[in-house]
């Protein structure tokens, strides 16, 4: 029985109810935290969003196996359902994208999307692509070399695979054998570049040119990308070094508020895709082993929405930096 | 005091903060057993061992960054670029990101980062190793940047720019790694932004910094014997932060000023020199600042061609001398 085998997927994987639930309500509230990030752009509130719709679950599927606050995060700009996950708030996602004073990230300094939190080790991400991965080699040298089991994860799209910083991580990261997970979301396009124009042969591939070990993944189901990056953790904090996952998924918005995707994509292409979506895809599997249903999940929504927009609310009231503190956080005082 | 080349200067002042605090780690290529293809770091590697004098990939996008992620962590890496003409690889790494993760992360991060490694020309390498590199890295808050002459600055700044907790651009006078000098013994931590007053002077204040001062030096010793004119020698040290004041109090001394940078004229260091003393002592000029700058081209090769696109002793005191009103040479 399909059902049976399922079952014992997320059981396999030592995985509870609970567990599961966690994993569905984040990347729920990662989807309407963006849904409500766009009405605020179409309302003139917000000058900028970048989304991270469809990929929910390649997100919240490997970073359920960070540690908060002990592994680093190295996220780039689509993966607030990882921050979400490790503690960031709405309210810090609104605060982040209305350039407020409070904004957790950077009080209102950097783009949204940009998350950045000290106590939560998350690294502020770079708008040029791909210049991440160098950087979280570092930081996992630094693990290495003080002897602790931390693990860094450091995320990017496919395009970020196609400049020289990305290869030049994966080599040092193989070179020392460091502590790091490379998540490649593949969401196939490059703003409006398609991946058989900018990706040659297969990504996951690439590792073994290293000497790791690569993983492709169906990056829409959740369940999948845990499994795999649990084992790429595993293997990283037992020092045996790094790994790459390719995680296929789809960017089911614009690159950006600024971009109009109508030039360079069907319609139907996004139709197919939401027929892939990685929320309905695990809501279909917790239906499936009666771990929720529709009530529940109108219920689990309500919920999310009002938090989102309590979050969203509270933003729009909050006051902006006053302009004096623009000369603020340049130099570390010495 | 003892006397000790540029290079054993710099060397000890690494050498001095690597004792004293166990995160600081070298980094960059060829620096362990071959010790540095300028031999900075010859011999370090048997002192310190690998984890802490890393032999890197020819990738300098990818180490910096690497040194980026390390300082972030509370590490101090030392990041050796074989000549700052090799940090163009690597300055989005610098400008993007080390220079404004802290800003970025609204002051939660610091990035105590040093990059180092020979800055200017003279030594007969041609344009793709010969640039002088302050005026772009000065133009980046966020970054600090420093460039000192002297074996005694050298270590004394290198030991101030570990202990920094910002990026700090070290250039070093790639051409003068074998001369010498007196050099303090043990911390002598030279403060960033305070110029040097290299030699007195009441006539003509003569501003540089780098391999440059000691050609003022020359060309001030040459102004006394030949044109009895006493030339004031001012050493920037700092580009970022910088020390404006040393450079206004001069002028006010001597109403006169020479401004001299290898790099090129337009949009250089000594532009924004010129720009600071018309705003702060205009009323002190008796004459326009003049401004000696290198040759409008790529550095060439040869030796002949290579002088002939560096400012020249005689392009200073040709320069001071029109400052003074006095027949050129």
């Amino acid at each position: 029985m399909a059902i049976r085998e399922t079952s014992a997927r997320h059981e396999a994987l030592g995985l509870d109810e609970d567990d599961l639930r966690r994993m569905h309500y984040y990347m729920l509230l990662a989807r309407r935290v963006d849904e409500r990030s766009w009405i605020l752009n179409r309302q003139g509130k917000a000058a900028f969003v970048i989304s991270c719709q469809g990929q929910e679950g390649a997100q919240v599927g490997a970073a359920y196996n960070m540690r908060p606050g002990h592994d680093y995060l190295y996220p780039y700009y689509r993966d607030s359902g990882m921050t979400l996950l490790l503690g960031q708030t709405p309210r810090d996602q609104f605060l982040s994208l209305l350039g407020k004073r409070e904004d957790p990230n950077s009080g209102g300094r950097q783009m949204p999307g940009h998350y950045s939190s000290r106590e939560l080790n998350i690294v502020t991400a770079s708008a040029p692509v791909g210049v991440q991965f160098p950087q979280a080699a570092g930081t996992a040298l630094a693990f290495k070399m003080r002897g602790e089991d931390g693990v860094v994860l450091a995320c990017g799209g496919e395009a970020s695979t196609s400049g020289g910083d990305w290869h030049e991580a994966m080599n040092f990261a193989g070179i020392h054998d460091l502590p790091v997970v490379f998540l490649i979301e593949n969401n196939v396009y490059a703003i409006s570049t398609p991946t058989k124009l900018e990706v040659a042969g297969s990504i996951a591939k690439r590792a073994e040119g290293y000497g790791f070990p690569g993983h492709e993944v169906d990056g829409n189901d959740v369940l999948a990308v845990y499994e795999v990056a649990r084992e790429a953790f595993e293997r990283a904090r037992a020092g045996e070094g790094p790994t790459l996952i390719e995680a296929k998924t789809y960017r089911m918005t614009a690159h950006s508020s600024d971009d109009d995707d109508r030039r360079y994509r069907e319609r139907q292409e996004i139709e197919e895709w939401r027929q892939k979506d990685p929320i309905v895809r695990f809501e279909k599997y917790l239906m499936e082993h009666d771990l929720l249903d529709e009530e529940r999940k109108e219920e689990v929504d309500t919920e999310i929405k009002a938090e989102v927009a309590e979050a969203s609310e509270y933003a729009e009231n909050a006051p902006f930096a006053d302009p004096e503190d623009v000369l603020l956080g340049v130099y570390a005082e010495g | 005091m003892a006397e000790k080349t540029y290079r054993e200067a710099l060397r000890e002042g690494m050498v001095h903060e690597m004792d004293n605090d166990e995160s600081v780690v070298l980094m960059g290529e060829d620096i362990g057993v071959y010790g540095g293809t300028h031999l900075i770091t010859d011999g370090l590697i048997d002192e310190y061992g690998p984890k802490r004098v890393i032999d890197t990939p020819i990738s300098e996008g990818g180490f910096t960054g690497a040194a980026i992620g390390m300082a972030m962590m509370g590490m101090k890496p030392v990041v050796e670029m074989m000549t700052w003409n090799f940090s163009f690889l690597a300055s989005d790494q610098i400008i993007q990101n080390a220079a404004k993760v802290r800003y970025f992360s609204g002051g939660q991060v610091e990035v105590p980062l040093v990059i180092r490694g020979p800055n200017g020309g003279g030594v007969q390498l041609s344009a793709q190793h010969t640039h002088s590199l302050e005026n772009m890295y000065g133009h980046f808050p966020g970054l600090k940047v420093v460039s000192p002459v002297t074996p005694n600055d050298v270590k004394g700044m290198m030991i101030t720019a570990i202990r920094d907790p910002n990026p700090v651009i070290f250039l070093e006078a790639g051409a003068l790694y074998g001369t010498k000098g007196e050099v303090e013994e043990g911390d002598n931590a030279i403060e960033f932004g305070k110029a040097r007053v290299a030699r007195e002077g009441s006539d003509v204040t003569l501003i540089a910094y780098g391999r440059q001062v000691n050609l003022c030096l020359r060309a001030a010793d040459t102004l006394e014997e030949e044109d009895g004119v006493s030339a004031e020698v001012i050493d920037l040290r700092s580009i970022r932060p910088f020390d404006e004041d040393t450079i206004v109090e001069s002028v006010e001394k001597t109403h006169r000023a020479v401004t001299v940078q290898e790099q090129w004229r337009w949009f250089g260091v000594a532009s924004e020199v010129a720009a600071i003393i018309q705003e702060r002592a205009f009323d002190y000029l008796d004459a326009p600042v003049e401004r000696v700058s290198g040759a409008e081209v790529p550095a060439p090769y040869a030796r002949n061609l290579e002088l002939a696109a560096f400012p020249s002793e005689k392009q200073v005191t040709n320069a001071a001398r029109r400052a003074l009103y006095i027949e050129e040479k």
